[in-house]
C-alpha cells in the first residue's frame, strides 16, 4: 500500500530554536493516526509542515500528487467585522453547490446552521462547521489540529465519535493533534508520541504502555469508553474500588 | 459644451471613482486590522509628490512607487523585532515628515501643499478623471479576479495553504491595491484623508452586512453618497471639498452604528 504523505527526516526550526528534528512518518490510506505531546513538542508545526504552511530546515515532506487535503484548524478567530454566514463559509475558497454544502452539513452533524453567522456560533458548532467545511472536498486526508480546544468532554469525545463515523463513511485518512490522549486514542489505530522528535509510536496500547509515553504523560488511559464510565461511576456509584484516581487525573 | 466641461460634475465623478475603489479593498482593510497600514502608505506618499516633482515624472507615478516601497517594506520588516503598530507609527510620520522635508527643497517650482494633504478635488481635470477612473477599474479588476483567495487568507492563513492559496502573495494583491487606491485618491481628498476614505464607508456597511460581498456592495453606496453628498455641502457651506466628503462619511458612520446597535437591541 502506497502511503498519502510521508515525512523524511523532517526538520524544522522557528528562529534558531529546532522544533522538530528527524521526524519521519507516513500515513497509509484509511488509517486514524493520532499525534500526541506536551506543550510545545512541535506537534502544530508538524500538522502545518504536512499541509505545506512551513517549510523544512531539512528533510522532505512527499505528498501522492493530487491529494486531496480536510483540514480542520486549531482555532479560527473569525474578526466580528467580517459578516459571514456559514453557507458563504463553505465556498470558500472554492464555490460549492448547495446541495454538496447540504450534505458535507449533515455528516458533520451541523445541518441546520447554514444561515447562521460565523461570530455567533458556539464552540462546538462552530468546530463542527470547519469539519464539515473540511469535508467538502471529499478529502482523502483529513487533518485536525485539536480540533475540540474549548470543548468539554463530553463535546470532544462527541466530537470524535463523529470524526469515527466520517472515516467509516468517506474511507479517508486521518491524522490529528490532541491533548485529551484518553478521549482519542480509542479511536486510533496509530499514535505516534512527539516531543521534538517522535518518541515512540505503535498501536494505541503499545504506546500507552511505552515507557518513553509514561515517562511524558504518567499512567492510566483507557479511553473514551473509560471516560465515560468513568463519570458514570463518579456521579451514581461511589462504591467501586477499581482504578479510579488515576483515570480522573489523567481525564482532567 | 459637453458634461464634463462642468467642474463639479469632473469632480463627482472622481469622488465616484475613489469611493468605488476604497470600498472594497476597505472592507479588507477592515477585517484585516490594517487600519494604521493604510495610513503608512498613504502618508509616505507625500515623499512620492517630493521625488515626482523633482524628478519630473507624473505625481501619479511617484506616488505610486513610493506607496508601494513602503507597503513592501512594511511586509518585509513586519514580525522582526517590533510590534507592527510601532514600525508603522515610525515609518509613517519619518516618510511624512522625509516628504515635508523633500518639498521644501524643490526651487523654481511653488507647490501648494496643501492640496496634496488635503485633496483638490475641484481642481480635477480631464486628465486626473482618466487617471482616477483607470486606477479604480484596475483596483477592482484585481479584487474581484483575487477575492475568493483573499477571504480565505484573511480568514486564517493556514486555512489558506491548505487550500493551495499562498498568504503572502493575496497580501500582496492587498498591497499593490492599495498603492493604486493612495495614488488615484491623493488628488481627491489628500494624503491625510484616505485611509478615512477606506475605512469609514466599510464600516458603515457593517452592521448592515451579512456576507462580506453585501458588505462592499454597501459599503460602496456609501462612498458614493459621502462623496457626492460632501461635494455638495462643500460647495453650499463654502468648506473645503475633501473634509468635507470625509466628515458627511463619518455622519453616515454615526447614523449606521446607531441604526446597529438598535437593530441588536430588538433582536434580543
Amino acid at each position: 500500500m502506497t502511503s498519502l504523505i510521508s515525512l523524511d527526516g523532517l526538520t524544522v526550526a522557528h528562529g534558531g530554536n529546532t522544533v522538530l528534528s528527524g521526524v519521519s512518518l507516513s500515513i497509509a490510506p484509511g488509517e486514524i493516526v493520532t499525534v500526541v505531546g506536551p506543550n510545545g513538542s512541535g506537534k502544530s508545526t508538524l500538522l502545518r509542515s504536512v499541509i505545506g504552511a512551513q517549510k523544512p530546515a531539512r528533510g522532505t515532506v512527499t505528498r501522492t500528487p493530487g491529494l486531496r487535503i480536510g483540514y480542520v484548524p486549531q482555532k479560527l478567530h473569525i474578526d466580528p467585522t467580517l459578516p459571514l454566514t456559514v453557507r458563504r463559509f463553505l465556498s470558500l475558497p472554492d464555490r460549492v453547490s448547495d446541495a454538496r454544502a447540504t450534505e458535507a452539513l449533515q455528516q458533520a452533524g451541523a445541518g441546520d446552521l447554514a444561515a447562521r453567522q460565523m461570530s455567533g456560533l458556539s464552540g462546538g458548532q462552530f468546530q463542527r462547521v470547519l469539519l464539515a467545511r473540511a469535508l467538502l472536498c471529499n478529502p482523502q486526508l483529513l487533518i485536525l489540529d485539536e480540533a475540540t480546544q474549548g470543548l468539554d468532554q463530553p463535546g470532544s469525545a462527541a466530537f470524535y465519535q463523529r470524526i469515527e463515523k466520517v472515516r467509516q463513511e468517506l474511507g479517508c485518512a486521518v491524522l490529528m493533534v490532541s491533548h485529551e490522549l484518553h478521549v482519542v486514542m480509542a479511536a486510533s489505530d496509530r499514535v505516534i508520541c512527539l516531543n521534538g522528535h517522535v518518541c515512540c509510536e505503535g498501536a494505541p496500547e503499545h504506546v500507552a504502555s511505552a515507557p518513553e509515553y509514561r515517562a511524558l504523560f504518567g499512567t492510566g488511559t483507557q479511553g473514551a469508553l473509560a471516560l465515560y464510565r468513568h463519570e458514570h461511576n463518579h456521579s451514581h456509584d461511589h462504591g467501586c474500588t477499581h482504578d479510579h484516581g488515576h483515570q480522573h487525573e489523567a481525564a482532567e | 459644451m459637453t458634461l464634463l466641461d462642468d467642474f463639479l460634475i469632473r469632480a463627482a465623478l472622481a469622488g465616484i471613482g475613489v469611493a468605488l475603489a476604497a470600498a472594497p479593498l476597505g472592507c479588507f482593510v477592515v477585517w484585516r486590522r490594517m487600519a494604521y497600514f493604510g495610513d503608512a502608505t498613504a502618508h509616505a506618499s507625500i515623499l512620492g509628490v517630493a521625488l515626482a516633482l523633482s524628478f519630473d515624472v507624473s505625481v501619479f507615478a511617484g506616488v505610486l512607487a513610493t506607496a508601494l516601497a513602503m507597503a513592501t517594506t512594511v511586509s518585509a520588516l513586519a514580525g522582526r523585532g517590533y510590534a507592527m503598530d510601532t514600525l508603522l507609527g515610525v515609518l509613517a510620520h519619518s516618510s511624512l515628515a522625509f516628504g515635508l522635508v523633500a518639498v521644501s527643497f524643490l526651487q523654481g517650482v511653488r507647490i501648494d501643499l496643501m492640496a496634496y494633504l488635503f485633496g483638490d478635488i475641484l481642481a480635477v481635470g480631464r486628465a486626473d478623471l482618466a487617471v482616477i477612473w483607470g486606477g479604480a477599474v484596475l483596483v477592482l479588476a484585481l479584487l474581484w479576479w483575487r477575492w475568493s483567495a483573499l477571504l480565505t487568507a484573511t480568514l486564517n492563513p493556514d486555512l489558506a495553504h491548505a487550500a493551495g492559496i499562498d498568504p503572502r502573495r493575496e497580501q500582496m494583491v492587498l498591497t499593490i491595491a492599495l498603492a493604486l487606491v493612495v495614488a488615484v485618491a491623493i488628488k481627491v481628498v489628500g494624503v491625510l484623508l484616505i485611509a478615512a476614505m477606506l475605512l469609514i464607508p466599510a464600516a458603515a456597511a457593517r452592521p448592515f452586512a451579512t456576507t462580506p460581498e453585501r458588505m462592499a456592495v454597501i459599503a460602496g453606496l456609501l462612498g458614493i453618497l459621502a462623496a457626492t453628498g460632501g461635494l455638495q455641502l462643500a460647495f453650499v457651506l463654502d468648506t473645503p471639498a475633501g473634509p468635507s466628503i470625509v466628515c458627511l462619511a463619518a455622519g453616515l458612520f454615526a447614523a449606521s452604528s446607531l441604526t446597529g446597535l438598535m437593530l441588536q437591541r430588538r433582536r434580543r
